[in-house]
């Protein structure tokens, strides 16, 4: 009876191993897994391999050049080459991971005779004036001419048009090619891409030493830019100051915005700000009897006024501010100083990425003639003519490096040169590129190192989106298509900005891991524990059981 | 902000010499005034009033479609500096020169009473309103309390309320005035005296009873020149008798009653204290949507009895959506009180919808109040541009109604509010018991069973071995 007994018994111990086994088992295989699926986030699979490719993204600038020879512009049997296409490359060398790369390519061909007999009129102004074929974006078109060409006055070597046009004179040489092939780049740089734009379009990005404050001077790209004008009348007591605002926007702004429309959308408005003071108190000079602001104390002109332009509180736009300053009359005339203690000509200076200020003197003789107030009527051609200069360098307009011995024509009635807004927008591209990039990586290095972050489709299809954007936009720069490429540009800042601010990235960021363990604890505990104890237990006895046989033997 | 540096001198070619544009550029227009009055209670009235107007056209794209227009109202806001400060920016003097240098934001919101307005909107520049300007009007009420802070006397001065005088008229203003409501003294000059004595009085009818103004103008060089600065002052000379201010013929109250989380009721109570006069109320409400109207519960009554509204608008709320809109135009019969009342159910929020502080409750708008009052005196109809700001904020067509837009008083309405540990409550309960369940089912199945022979006799028997061992007896 004993033996039947503790055969029950063992009967007993092994059904009971049997079920822990089982609990252990439908607990790994049904339990785990169905915890793990219910309680992860969703994060929805973004091309990381992509996005670090980016990093590493060498970027082509293609520039396409035609070269267009006339009669006698180069020895004849160099003309019999004729057409052919040479491609110059070069690296700009910038302490940025992106490589750029800079590719000139020159096709050369023979003039038609209608442009022959467009280049044989009086002067180089007047040739390009009746340029009748539309380029395309970022394209451009250099002619040599004869050596001893009438075109061109005779000491200059070149000429750069308002359009996408410059003409070259050409020479009777062996190394004809050679020789304008150089002077041809040199134009093309100057209308094209320089080091300079680049690293201004860059700045934000390339190691703060090496660029100094003067480089930042440009506006950072956006897709909108608001323009304020304000005219401050401090001392409306004496002073009864009327702008005609309306018109000379109409008249100089517009022109210049619609110019650049391809660059932005632009929204212009106008203020005028009764008892507005600039924060310093300007010295009195006895010589000249009047008043003078030095140059150190401008930065600190701008704050107090800043306080009471409240534009930028209305616009997602960047807001550029442009003020005119009627000082009052215990302070006027009122003269700005440069850093040698000559007064600045135009009496206007401005801050980088915030706009300008021009201080505009009542004329003295007015005070005579009425009794207080004094009518002021503003000289708004003056006065556009300082804010206009001063949009252009806002934008990152600067003058070109013009090669030695050429002719720089003077804009068109608009203010900008069609080649200068595509040195623009070649550096708005590459900025946008810049830009978007830094985002993305940004954007997957963050989600890599949170993990409980949740990724909804939409995030990701923008980074989808994003990553296809720069790709296409980097092609259309090698194949030198800069309107496209500037578009896709646009799009990926867009899209990657909207994707890295997204507000359902925000949602669990916050959860901490304490309270998880909290929730966890009171069911996982006393479930896991006789599990893993049995589990242990039976794993202890296996291995006696394995070891009395061998003692056995 | 960033270092800021000289322009050099740049000049493009493209600016010729432009033809100057011949118009006169139109001038904005500011009128600016403030109006004291001061109540027998010993509280001084102060109400500020500043109008721009524009005479440019702001709006070119033609006429407001009215489908668009919305309404919208935050029950409750803590006014504060932060709300003075950009009201004070849209006055073209800022706060440097004329009226607006009183507004300063220690004293104006040391007060029992701080209203504050913007009112935006398109006027007629003539008579048949071919061509329109745009006025921008802000206005600034407070009342102080004079009899406190002046230890029992009711005497008051510009400068005791707003620790200002006027120095200097804004110079932008084509008005720039002061009125101090003398009405019902100025007959004998034994009650107060103003100082400086006024160099003019205004007479009219105001919201239907008939007052007197002393005038300070402050674009009359005289007013300010004689002493550098303008301190109205008032002294009372005779403690003036405990009269009661008029009643006005409407006006308004609003609870919410009920008692627990359920169910409540809204009720409007609209006073026409008019001896003889009944007239038409517009009442426009608006309810949030998780409090449930039940609008067939919607009952008003004046006089013990049944009150028809001539018109109905009701819009119903859609969760998270929009509010219930409800309007209707009801007849006051003279000399009553009409009550509106309507039940309504309180929702549940999700538990993210709930403010930080939810048993705190959640503000109900005001209802809003307009209608034609009759007047008890006669106006005659006054020039739009002539007569005080004050005075023209709503035109009357006729003399005999002047029109009021009553305000009343926000609510505070409870809703049920869970207790937000809730859910982790929930969770750690029920794991506690899956886990208490689950062990006691893995003991059952895992455990191993013995049958135990049973052991005969416990203590019970070893005593009696005990025993038989010293009696000599074979144990047990």
């Amino acid at each position: 009876m004993a033996a039947a007994g503790a055969a029950a018994t063992d009967l007993e111990v092994v059904r009971g191993k049997r079920a822990a086994l089982f609990f252990a088992a439908v607990a790994i295989v049904l339990g785990l897994p169905l915890w793990w699926k219910t309680t992860e986030t969703y994060r929805a699979s973004l091309p990381y391999s992509q996005i670090s490719g980016l990093n590493a993204l060498q970027l082509r600038l293609m520039v396409p050049v035609t070269v267009v020879f006339t009669r006698e512009s180069v020895p004849l049997d160099d003309q019999e080459k004729l057409p052919f296409t040479v491609v110059h490359e070069r690296e700009i060398p910038l302490k940025y991971k992106m490589k750029i790369k800079c590719r000139f390519q020159k096709a050369y061909r023979r003039a038609l005779d209608y442009e022959e007999e467009a280049l044989s009129s009086g002067s180089a102004q007047e040739a390009m004036l009746d340029e009748p074929q539309e380029q395309a974006e970022g394209s451009l078109t250099v002619y040599v001419i004869s050596e001893h060409s009438s075109l061109l006055p005779q000491d200059m070597m070149s000429y750069i048009g308002p359009k996408r046009t410059a003409v070259v004179r050409g020479i009777m040489h062996r190394e004809a090619f050679n020789i304008i092939g150089r002077r041809i780049i040199q134009v093309a740089q100057a209308m094209s891409l320089t080091e300079d734009v680049l690293a201004a379009a860059l700045a934000d990005h390339l190691p703060e030493d090496k660029w100094s404050a003067e480089k930042r001077r440009p506006l950072k790209s956006s897709l909108g830019y608001e323009i304020t004008f304000s005219l401050l009348n401090p001392d409306p007591k004496s002073h009864d100051v009327h702008w005609d605002i309306e018109g000379a926007v109409r008249r100089y702004v517009q022109p210049f915005l619609n110019a650049l429309s391809a660059a932005g959308n632009f929204s212009v408005d106008s203020q005028i700000l009764y008892y507005a003071m600039l924060g310093v108190n300007p010295r009195f000079d006895s010589a000249s009897s009047s008043y003078y602001l030095d140059m150190h104390n401008l930065p600190h002109v701008i704050n107090p006024v800043e306080s009471r332009l409240g534009s930028s509180a209305a616009s997602l736009y960047p807001v550029l501010n442009f003020l005119l300053y009627v000082p009052e009359l215990a302070h006027s005339p009122l003269y700005i100083q440069d850093k040698d203690g000559a007064p600045v000509a135009t009496n206007a200076f401005h801050s980088p990425r915030w706009g300008g200020i021009m201080v505009y003197n009542v004329d003295s003789k007015a005070y005579n003639a009425s009794a207080l107030p004094v009518r002021v009527e503003v000289d708004m051609v003056r006065v556009m003519e300082v804010f206009l200069a001063q949009l252009r360098l806002l934008f990152g307009i600067a003058q070109p490096q013009v090669p030695p011995k050429c002719l720089l024509s003077g804009p068109k009635s608009e203010g900008l040169t069609t080649w200068e807004l595509d040195r623009l927008l070649w550096a708005r591209s590459v900025e946008n590129l810049a830009t978007a990039t830094t985002t993305l990586t940004s954007l997957a290095q963050l989600l890599g190192k949170i993990s409980n972050i949740v990724i909804k489709d939409n995030v990701a299809s923008e980074v989808y989106r994003a990553v296809a954007a720069i790709q296409k936009s980097a092609e259309e720069l090698a194949s030198g298509h800069l309107a496209s490429a500037f578009v896709a540009s646009q799009e990926a800042v867009t899209s990657s900005e909207c994707a890295f601010f997204d507000p359902s990235l925000l949602h669990l960021l916050y959860f901490p891991d304490d309270q998880k363990f909290a929730i966890y604890i009171p069911l996982f505990l006393p479930m896991a524990v006789p599990i893993l104890l049995s589990l242990v237990k039976i794993f202890l006895e296996t291995r006696k059981s394995w070891k009395k046989p061998e003692k056995t033997d | 902000m960033a270092a800021a540096m000289p322009l050099a001198l740049f000049v493009l070619q493209l600016l010729g010499p432009g033809g100057w544009c011949l118009a006169e550029p139109q001038r904005d227009s500011l009128r600016e005034e403030l109006v004291i009055t001061p109540l027998p209670s010993g509280d001084v009235a102060a109400t500020f009033q500043f109008r721009t107007r524009w005479d440019s056209e702001l709006q070119r794209e033609g006429d407001t479609d009215h489908y668009f227009l919305r309404y919208a109202v935050l029950p409750r806001e803590v006014v504060c500096t932060e709300n003075l400060t950009p009201w004070k920016k849209l006055l073209p003097c800022s706060s440097k020169a004329g009226l607006s240098v009183l507004l300063k934001a220690d004293r104006l919101f040391h007060t029992s009473y701080h209203s504050q307005a913007v009112h935006i909107r398109p006027v007629c520049r003539n008579a048949r309103c071919t061509s329109i300007s745009w006025e921008l009007r802000q206005t600034l009420s407070v009342v102080f309390d004079a009899f406190i802070t002046g230890q029992g006397k009711k005497d008051w001065s510009l400068f005791r309320m707003f620790s200002r005088t006027l120095t200097e008229p804004c110079p932008l203003a084509s008005e720039s005035r002061v009125y101090v409501d003398i009405t019902n003294y100025n007959q004998d000059n034994e009650t107060l005296e103003v100082n400086p004595p006024p160099t003019t009085t205004y007479q009219d009818v105001i919201l239907g009873t008939r007052k007197t103004y002393a005038i300070y103008d402050l674009l009359d060089t005289a007013t300010i020149n004689n002493s550098r600065n303008l301190n109205i002052q008032l002294k009372w000379k005779r403690p003036a008798e405990n009269e009661f201010p008029p009643v006005p013929f409407l006006h308004a109250q609003r609870y919410v009653s009920g008692y627990g989380l359920q169910k409540g009721e809204l009720s409007t109570l609209l006073y026409n204290t008019h001896p003889y006069r009944a007239f038409p109320v517009l009442l426009l409400d608006t309810v949030p949507w998780y409090l449930r109207l039940y609008v067939h519960t919607l009952t008003i009554t004046s006089k013990g009895k049944d009150n028809k509204p001539s018109y109905i608008h009701y819009q119903p709320a859609q969760d998270r959506l929009q509010p219930h809109l409800l309007e209707m135009l009801i007849q006051l019969p003279a000399n009553s009180v009409t009550k509106v009342s309507i039940q309504f159910e309180r929702a549940l929020l999700k538990w993210t919808e709930y403010t930080p502080d939810p048993n705190h409750g959640f503000y109900v708008s005001p209802s809003v109040l307009s209608a034609l009052v009759p007047s008890m005196v006669a106006a005659k109809p006054v020039d739009w541009e002539e007569s005080p700001l004050f005075n023209s904020l709503f035109p009357v067509s006729d003399g005999s109604n002047y029109f009021v837009r009553l305000y009343t008083e926000p609510l505070l309405v409870n809703l049920p509010t869970p207790d937000f540990s809730m859910p982790y409550n929930v969770i750690c309960l029920t794991c506690t018991v899956v886990a208490v369940c689950y062990g006691s089912f893995y003991n059952l199945l895992t455990r191993t069973f013995h049958i135990e022979e049973p052991r005969t006799g416990g203590l019970a028997k070893r005593l009696a071995n005990l025993i038989r061992r010293i009696r000599g007896v074979p144990l047990l």
